[in-house]
């Protein structure tokens, strides 16, 4: 069984008069410890489907399971709880609360668990650790460089613990250097870490790093492309 | 308790906006306490006088006295608490160009009568012990330089000869209407002089409940109309009621704009809140894919609101029940005894609950019920 599991997931929003029909029937898997690039279009449907898959939006028709739990059909409440344990999810932009420290912002998942205030402490310090930033726990993230708030936003999005990260153009307002960092951290916690990674881009270089590529055109996935290393 | 430090991260996110809209929770809470504590010592004032107090005179004329055996009966009279008496004594002192009244009255129950004049007690148990003692106004003790201790004769008019007074006690009158310049002695040192002619002028007496006054003094008037000194009872001023619903018009006043007041604050800092929120979109958006539920997300919302209302409240509220006391406000002039009552104290924390709930009860349930995956598209 595989670790996330769409089946004939319709997905349409209604805008004004009209309906825009996003997904007509997606059937996919995402294997345990895969590590997919998912590539496509601007308006393809791409950050749709992680937000399905996150449950933070509901397919019209269709299932969505993840580790065996029917997603699509959980109720807000329990979809919140879940979401803490289960899954890590990193945005392009904006990710990190402007008012907490580095440190703060990684807690944020912990806070919701039933960790002592020194368990949280240290699994945050060890989060921060993994991303290499150490050295930065008081810092705001104005005081940080885009690839080190990409980084925290990481840290975050693993200090919980999740079976499943899910990211939305990660690097897309990054520099080359910066990217490169952040991918070969996703790539770090792919190898060693056993983490599921899906992760939207628009650049292929990034693609690269995953394990499958999966080409989205108008919420039909065109073609999966060739695994890389 | 964890998520304190989330609370305090988001009041210090605009330190000015938190501050002054917690500056305004506490001047509206100042100024609904001040405002309901004039009310409050008005009617603490009115309360001690007239309305509770009956007077029992000579329906004959009013310099005709009554029998002493009346005290007793008058106080067996249903609804009746308290009886004492007093006597015009009419004494001239000096030139007697300067006018002022001297009653004899029975001292300790007399005084109780009148809690409005506030006298120290050492000052009260000296009048008391000592038969030729007088309390006198701090208006005459202006008017005429003396000073507690001093030996003070006059000239009786209706009971001739030279009077002589030490005064032991000075008084000061809870509100300036009862007036600081009478002149009181023992009933018993004028009666040991005269006992022949000497019977109280008039009864004074406390009954349990402003409202029965008429039936009260139709009772009395009833016992005594066909005796040798009937009676013409009623209230202390014939302008009791006429003065409380002056008052009552004053407190109305007072209250409507101590409540006008919160209301602007509430809508102030509601807008604080609200601004806040339409700010925190994004930021809501990101906690609840951490996952924060709903339920958190409102309480988070409604705790930083109530962290607001309630600092503004202790606050304002410290400031009105400690500004009369540090500047001596109370202690005399124009609200004699003006103290913020528990009552008060208590109305304001409600009102500071009501605030806090009210104020952020809107942003709250904005941000519960935010939908993340719109949020989100706004910030791309
Ligand atoms: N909340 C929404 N309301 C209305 N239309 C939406 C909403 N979310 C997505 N869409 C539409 O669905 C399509 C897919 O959007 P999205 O998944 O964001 O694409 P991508 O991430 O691949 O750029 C687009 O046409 C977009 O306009
Ligand atoms: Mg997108």
């Amino acid at each position: 069984m595989a670790l996330v599991e769409i089946r004939d997931v319709f997905k349409s929003f209604k805008r004004e008069a009209q309906t825009v029909d996003v997904y007509t029937g997606l059937t996919i898997d995402f294997e345990e410890g895969s590590y997919t690039a998912l590539m496509g279009p601007s308006g393809s449907g791409k950050s749709t489907l992680l937000n399905l898959v996150a449950g933070l939006d509901k397919p019209t028709s269709g299932t969505v399971t993840v580790g065996g739990a029917t997603v699509s059909s959980m109720s807000p409440s329990q979809l919140a709880d879940w979401r803490a344990r289960t899954i890590g999810f990193v945005f392009q932009s904006y990710n990190l609360l402007p008012v907490l420290t580095a440190q703060q912002n990684v807690e944020l998942p912990l806070l919701l668990t039933n960790l002592s205030r020194k368990e949280r402490a240290d699994r945050t310090a060890l989060a921060l650790g993994v991303v290499g930033l150490s050295d930065r726990l008081d810092h705001y993230p104005r005081q940080l460089s885009g690839g080190q708030e990409q980084r925290v936003a990481i840290a975050r999005a693993i200090v919980a613990d999740p079976t499943l990260i899910l990211l939305d153009e990660p690097t897309g307002q990054l520099d080359a250097k910066s990217s490169e960092e952040v991918l070969e951290l996703l790539r770090r916690l792919n190898k060693e870490f056993r983490k599921t990674i899906m992760m939207v881009t628009h650049d292929a270089k990034a693609a690269d790093h995953a394990s499958t590529v999966l080409h989205l055109e108008k919420g039909v996935l065109l073609e999966r492309a060739g695994v890389a290393t | 308790m964890k998520f304190l430090p989330l609370v305090i991260a988001n009041l210090g996110r605009h330190k000015l906006r938190t501050i002054l809209t917690i500056t305004s929770v506490a001047l509206a809470l100042f100024l609904f306490a001040s405002l309901r504590t004039v009310g409050t010592t008005l009617d603490a004032g009115s309360q001690a006088s007239s309305a509770q107090r009956i007077i029992t005179q000579n329906s004959t004329a009013f310099v005709i006295p009554l029998p002493m055996s009346y005290a007793n009966r008058l106080a067996s009279v249903p609804h009746v608490t308290e009886v004492t008496w007093a006597n015009w004594f009419g004494g001239k002192y000096g030139d007697g160009k300067k006018f002022f009244a001297q009653f004899a009255v029975d001292p300790a129950s007399y005084l109780k009568m009148y809690p409005e004049f506030l006298i120290p007690e050492e000052q009260k148990q000296a009048f008391l012990k000592e038969r030729s003692a007088a309390i006198v106004g701090e208006g005459l003790i202006r008017a005429f330089g003396w000073k507690v201790g001093q030996n003070v004769t006059m000239q009786g008019t209706i009971f001739p000869g030279d009077w002589t007074f030490t005064i032991r006690g000075i008084y000061r009158p809870t509100l300036k209407e009862y007036g600081d310049d009478s002149f009181m002695f023992h009933y018993d040192y004028l009666y040991e002089k005269y006992p022949d002619r000497v019977t109280p002028g008039w009864y004074i007496m406390k009954i349990d409940d402003p409202n029965v006054a008429p039936q009260v003094a139709k009772t009395i008037d009833d016992q005594f109309r066909n005796s040798s000194a009937p009676t013409k009872t009623g209230t202390e001023k014939a302008f009791a009621a006429g003065f409380a619903s002056m008052w009552g018009n004053v407190k109305l006043l007072m209250s409507t704009i101590g409540m006008a007041v919160v209301f602007a604050i509430l809508l102030v800092s509601a807008n604080a809140m609200m601004m806040n929120q339409r700010e925190r979109t994004a930021e809501v958006a990101v906690m609840k894919t951490v996952g924060f539920s709903d339920r958190r997300i409102f309480g988070l919302v409604i705790t930083e609101a109530a962290t607001i209302a309630l600092t503004g409240a202790i606050l304002g509220l410290g400031a009105a029940i400690l500004l009369p006391t540090v500047t001596g406000f109370g202690d005399g002039g124009f609200l004699p005894g003006f103290h913020v009552t528990t009552g008060t104290a208590l109305v304001g924390g409600v009102v500071a609950v009501v605030l806090a709930i009210a104020s952020g009860i809107f942003p709250a349930w904005q941000a519960a019920r935010l939908p993340v995956v719109q949020a989100l598209r706004r910030v791309e």
